[in-house]
C-alpha cells in the first residue's frame, strides 16, 4: 500500500570503471563477455579499477572549482551533478536550498612528491622534526588541506551544485555508506526531510589508500580472479575508484512536481559485532527476516555488498538460495560508497524488471522477473547491513 | 507518556542526564567548571613536538593522558574514553559495557601520521629517494598491521561502541567545527524518530601535531600572537588575529523525559532544538550577507519552539578569527535586532582553544553548566574592544546572572552551521 512517506529513489548519479550513469552501467553488466576493467601497472602488484575518464566540465563547469578538489572529490561531486540532473532538479534553486545531504566519506589525496621528498630529506636532517615541521610550511599548497577535510566533499557539493540544506559527513567505511542512506530514509519516513541527496565517492588509485590497506593484508595481489574465487584462496579485496549518488524524496514530495521514481527503498537494516564467529552472520540473518518476511522469494535477488574477504558471508548469503551478484566483481570494492552503489543497480535492475548477467561462475543465470532485491552490506572490518529496493 | 514529555509538536521532550568533559583545563566537569568560571586560560606552550620554524608555537593541548603510540584518533579514543565514562556514571544508565543506546561521535579526520609514515619508511632501509612504491614494497614484507587497524575511519568509534555496548551501528561524524554539535543533533532525532529512548553523543579531538597544525596555519586561520600562550585566544576583540587548536572532549547522555523520569534520573537540562543550515558561498567562508548563520540560528529556534526573546545567553562559536567573529555577530545582531548589544555572548574559546570536532559538545556541556550554576563564563582576553561588534562578551570575569535557555553556535569549514537550543529542566 503506497504512503505519503515511502521512500523513493528519484536520481541515480554513478561513476566507475564502468563508465558513466545507470544506463552505462547496465550495458557494461550485460555485454556479451564480462571482463574487469584493471589497472594492473601503476600500483607495484596491487590491481585497481579505475574511474572511467570524467568530461568535468559537464558537472563541475568552473575551473577553479576544479583545481581546487583533488580527485576523491571531483568524482564524488561529478557523481553527485549526476543525481541531480537525473532527478531533474539541477540548478532549481528554491529546491536545492532545502535538499539535505548525507555524504560517506573518508578523507582526500596527500600530495605524494612532497610526501616522498620530506620521507627522503628527513634521515640525513641535523633535527628531522624541525626539518619536519621547515618542509611541510614551504612544500604543502594551502588549500590542499581543504581537499583532504572528509567533509569537503559535502562542501564542495554545496559550493558547486548548491545543495544546501542540512549538510551531514558520516565517517568509517562500509559503515558510513549503510548509515548515510539509513538515516537518510529514516528522516523522509518521519517527515523531517523531503528531499536528500546521499551518496559518496572513493578514489581507489592512490598509493597512500593502498598502503593502508596493504598493512591489513586484505588486498588481493595475484592475477585477477572473482570475488568466489578470492575467497576460496584466502580473501583479498580489489578496489575500485566509485562515485555514487541518489536523491531520496517522499512519495507524496516526488508526485507533487512530477518526479519519475527508480525504485523505492522499503526497508533498511544495519548493526555492528566485534566479528566473533557467528556474530555478523546472526546480524544478518535477523536482518533478513526483518526485511524478506513478506516478500516473493520468487521475484527476488541478492544483490551483495561482498568485498572480497570474509569467510562468514559467501556462506550466508549462498544459504538463501536466491540469485546473487555481487558489483564489486565488477566495480571493485569502493569502502564508503559501496553501498550506495550497490543500491543504485538494485533500483537499476528493479526497475527494468530483471537482473543483468552473472559476473562469474558462482553467479547462476537467471530469468526471474525481478520485483525485489536485497542488498547487503558486510564491511570487510566492521558493519552489517541490508536495504530491500522494491518497484515503486 | 504524561503530556508535558511531549514538546509543542508531540515530539519526545529530550532531556541531557549525564554528562561528561575534559579540555586543557583538566578532565571532569567540576574542574573545568572551576576553571572556566576563574577565567582560567588552558593555552599553553607546545611541548609534544619541536615547534622550531613554526609560526604558531601554543595550543590547548591535553598532556594528562597518556598513550602508548600518539595519534590523532589514538589520543582521542582514550579521551573519548574518560568523558563517556563520567556521563555514564552520572546518568546511572544500563550497566557496565551495556548502554541501551546507539553512539554518536564526532572525532576529527582520520589518517597515517608522520611518526607512523616515518616508521614504515625507516623499515624500508633506505635513507635517501624514498617514495610510495617503497613504503608499499614495506608494507608488504613488514607487519604494520596496528597501523591498519588505528587509521580505519570506523575503528575509534567500533572500539568505543564494543567498550561501552552501545546498541547498533555507531556513526562517525565529520561536520568540521559544527561535528559535536551535529552528534548531538543526531541523538535528539533519534529520540524523536522513537528508534530509541537513549543516546550517548560524544565529540572528541585531539589533533594538535606538526601536519594539522601547519595545515590551519597556511590557511591564516591561527592566532601567531605566541607570547604569553594565555593571550593567543582573544574572540571579539579588535586584536584578535585567529583561532588556537585546542584539544578535549564532551560527552552526553540524552534520554526521551518520559524515560528519565521513569526511571527517576537527575534531569540536567533539555535540548530543545537543533538547527543547521549549510552555506555554498565559498569552502571557509561564509556568505558574506550571513543567511546561512541566520537561518542557522533560526532553524534552531524553530525546532525549540522560542523566539529570539526566550533566549538568555549565546554560546559563541567565538574562535577569534577575525572573519569568524564579525560573521556571527553579523548574525547574531540580525536575529536578536536592538537586543544584540545587551544579551550576553560568550567565548569558551578564550580559555580552551578551539576544540575543533569536539567544541559543539563541549561547549553544550558548559552551556548547561551556565544554566545550571547561574553563571556565565566569561571571554578571556577582551582588552581592546572592536567597535564593529557592539557586544555583551561578558568580557574578563564570570558574571552571576540566572538564564534559562541557552543558543550555542558551531561554524565550520565546508559551510557546516548548526545551531542547538538548551534550557533548564521544565
Amino acid at each position: 500500500m503506497p504512503t505519503e512517506r515511502d521512500i523513493l529513489i528519484t536520481g541515480i548519479g554513478l561513476v566507475s570503471c564502468l563508465g558513466e550513469g545507470v544506463d552505462a552501467h547496465w550495458k557494461a553488466l550485460n555485454g556479451a563477455a564480462f571482463a574487469p576493467t584493471l589497472d594492473t601497472e601503476t600500483f607495484l602488484s596491487l590491481a585497481v579499477h579505475p574511474i572511467v575518464k570524467l568530461e568535468l566540465d559537464r558537472q563541475i563547469p568552473k575551473r577553479g572549482d576544479q583545481r581546487t578538489m583533488e580527485p576523491w572529490q571531483r568524482i564524488g561531486t561529478y557523481a553527485a551533478g549526476l543525481a541531480l540532473d537525473s532527478a531533474g532538479i539541477k540548478g532549481n534553486a528554491e529546491l536545492l536550498d532545502r535538499t539535505d545531504m548525507i555524504v560517506a566519506a573518508g578523507g582526500g589525496e596527500r600530495d605524494y612528491a612532497v610526501d616522498a621528498a620530506i620521507l627522503s630529506a628527513l634521515p640525513g636532517a641535523a633535527d628531522p622534526d624541525v626539518k619536519l615541521n621547515e618542509m611541510l610550511t614551504s612544500d604543502l599548497r594551502p588549500t590542499l588541506f581543504l581537499a583532504q577535510l572528509s567533509n569537503l566533499l559535502a562542501g564542495n557539493i554545496s559550493v558547486v551544485h548548491g545543495v544546501v540544506g542540512a549538510s551531514r559527513t558520516f565517517m568509517g567505511e562500509e559503515a558510513a555508506g549503510v548509515e548515510a542512506v539509513r538515516i537518510a530514509c529514516a528522516r523522509i519516513a518521519d517527515g523531517t526531510s523531503d528531499l536528500l541527496l546521499v551518496g559518496g565517492s572513493f578514489n581507489a588509485e592512490r598509493p597512500d589508500i593502498l598502503l593502508h590497506y596493504e598493512m591489513g593484508r586484505v588486498l588481493w595481489k595475484q592475477p585477477y580472479a572473482p570475488i568466489a574465487e578470492r575467497l576460496g584462496a584466502g580473501g583479498g579485496m580489489l578496489l575500485g575508484s566509485v562515485g555514487c549518488f541518489l536523491v531520496l524524496e517522499s512519495r507524496a514530495h516526488a508526485a507533487q512536481r512530477g518526479a519519475a521514481p527508480v525504485a523505492r527503498i522499503a526497508g533498511i537494516q544495519s548493526d555492528r559485532c566485534n566479528r566473533a564467529p557467528g556474530a555478523a552472520t546472526a546480524n544478518a540473518q535477523r536482518q533478513f527476516e526483518a526485511l524478506a518476511a513478506n516478500l516473493n522469494l520468487q521475484e527476488t535477488a541478492i544483490i551483495s555488498g561482498a568485498s572480497g574477504v570474509g569467510v562468514e558471508e559467501p556462506i550466508f548469503l549462498q544459504g538463501l538460495n536466491l540469485p546473487i551478484r555481487s558489483p564489486a566483481n565488477a566495480l571493485g570494492h569502493s569502502l564508503e560508497p559501496s553501498f550506495p552503489a550497490n543500491l543504485a543497480l538494485a533500483a537499476m535492475a528493479v526497475s527494468r524488471g530483471k537482473l543483468f548477467a552473472p559476473l562469474e561462475a558462482a553467479e547462476a543465470v537467471t530469468d526471474i522477473k525481478l520485483k525485489n532485491a536485497l542488498v547487503t552490506a558486510w564491511g570487510h572490518w566492521r558493519g552489517e547491513g541490508m536495504a530491500l529496493i522494491t518497484a515503486t | 507518556m504524561s503530556r508535558s514529555d511531549l514538546d509543542a509538536r508531540g515530539r519526545p521532550v529530550v532531556v541531557v542526564t549525564g554528562m561528561g568533559v575534559l579540555t586543557s583545563l583538566g578532565q571532569g566537569q567540576f574542574d573545568n567548571w572551576r576553571e572556566l568560571t576563574a577565567g582560567t586560560s588552558g593555552i599553553r606552550r607546545i611541548t609534544r613536538f619541536p615547534v622550531g620554524g613554526l609560526k604558531t608555537t601554543v595550543a590547548g593541548t591535553v598532556d594528562f593522558v597518556a598513550v602508548e603510540e600518539v595519534s590523532a584518533p589514538a589520543l582521542s579514543e582514550k579521551i573519548a574514553h574518560r568523558v563517556i565514562e563520567e556521563a555514564i556514571a552520572q546518568s546511572a544508565i544500563g550497566t557496565v559495557g551495556n548502554f541501551p543506546g546507539p553512539l554518536f561521535l564526532a572525532l576529527p579526520p582520520v589518517e597515517l601520521e608522520w611518526p607512523q609514515r616515518r616508521a614504515i619508511a625507516a623499515a624500508t632501509g633506505k635513507n635517501e629517494s624514498i617514495t610510495y612504491d617503497d613504503l608499499l614494497r614495506v608494507a608488504t614484507a613488514v607487519d604494520f598491521s596496528p597501523y591498519y587497524r588505528r587509521f580505519l575511519f570506523g575503528s575509534v568509534a567500533e572500539n568505543l561502541a564494543e567498550t561501552f555496548g552501545t546498541k547498533g551501528s555507531p556513526i562517525a561524524i565529520s561536520t568540521a567545527c559544527a561535528s559535536g554539535a551535529t552528534a548531538i543533533q543526531q541523538g535528539v532525532e533519534a529520540i524523536r524518530r522513537g528508534e530509541t529512548a537513549v543516546a550517548l553523543c560524544a565529540g572528541t579531538d585531539a589533533s594538535v601535531n606538526p601536519e594539522s597544525l601547519i595545515r590551519f596555519s597556511l590557511l591564516s586561520a591561527l592566532s601567531t600572537r605566541n607570547d604569553p600562550p594565555s593571550s593567543a585566544a582573544r574572540p571579539f576583540s579588535k586584536d584578535r588575529n585567529g583561532f588556537v587548536m585546542a584539544e578535549g572532549g564532551g560527552a552526553l547522555v540524552l534520554e526521551s523525559q518520559a524515560h528519565a523520569r521513569a526511571r527517576g534520573a537527575k534531569i540536567l537540562g533539555v535540548l530543545e532544538g537543533c538547527g543547521e543550515k549549510s552555506d555554498g558561498f565559498h569552502r571557509t567562508r561564509s556568505s558574506p550577507d550571513g543567511k546561512p548563520i541566520i537561518g542557522c540560528m533560526r532553524n534552531a529556534l524553530a525546532d525549540a519552539g522560542v523566539t529570539p526573546e526566550g533566549v538568555d545567553y549565546i554560546n559563541a562559536h567565538g574562535t577569534g578569527t577575525p572573519e569568524n567573529d564579525k560573521m556571527e555577530w553579523l548574525g547574531v545582531s540580525t536575529l536578536f535586532g536592538e537586543r544584540a548589544e545587551r544579551i550576553p555572548i560568550s567565548s569558551n574559546k578564550s580559555m580552551i582553544g578551539h576544540t575543533l570536532t569536539a567544541a559543539g559538545a563541549i561547549e553544550a556541556i558548559f552551556s548547561l553548566l551556565a544554566i545550571q550554576n547561574g553563571r556565565l563564563p566569561p571571554t578571556i582576553n577582551y582588552d581592546t574592544p572592536d567597535p564593529a561588534l557592539p557586544l555583551d562578551c561578558v568580557p574578563n570575569v564570570t558574571r552571576d546572572v540566572q538564564v534559562t535557555r541557552v543558543i550555542s553556535n558551531s561554524f565550520g569549514f565546508g559551510g557546516q552551521n548548526v545551531c542547538l537550543v538548551l534550557a533548564a529542566p521544565g
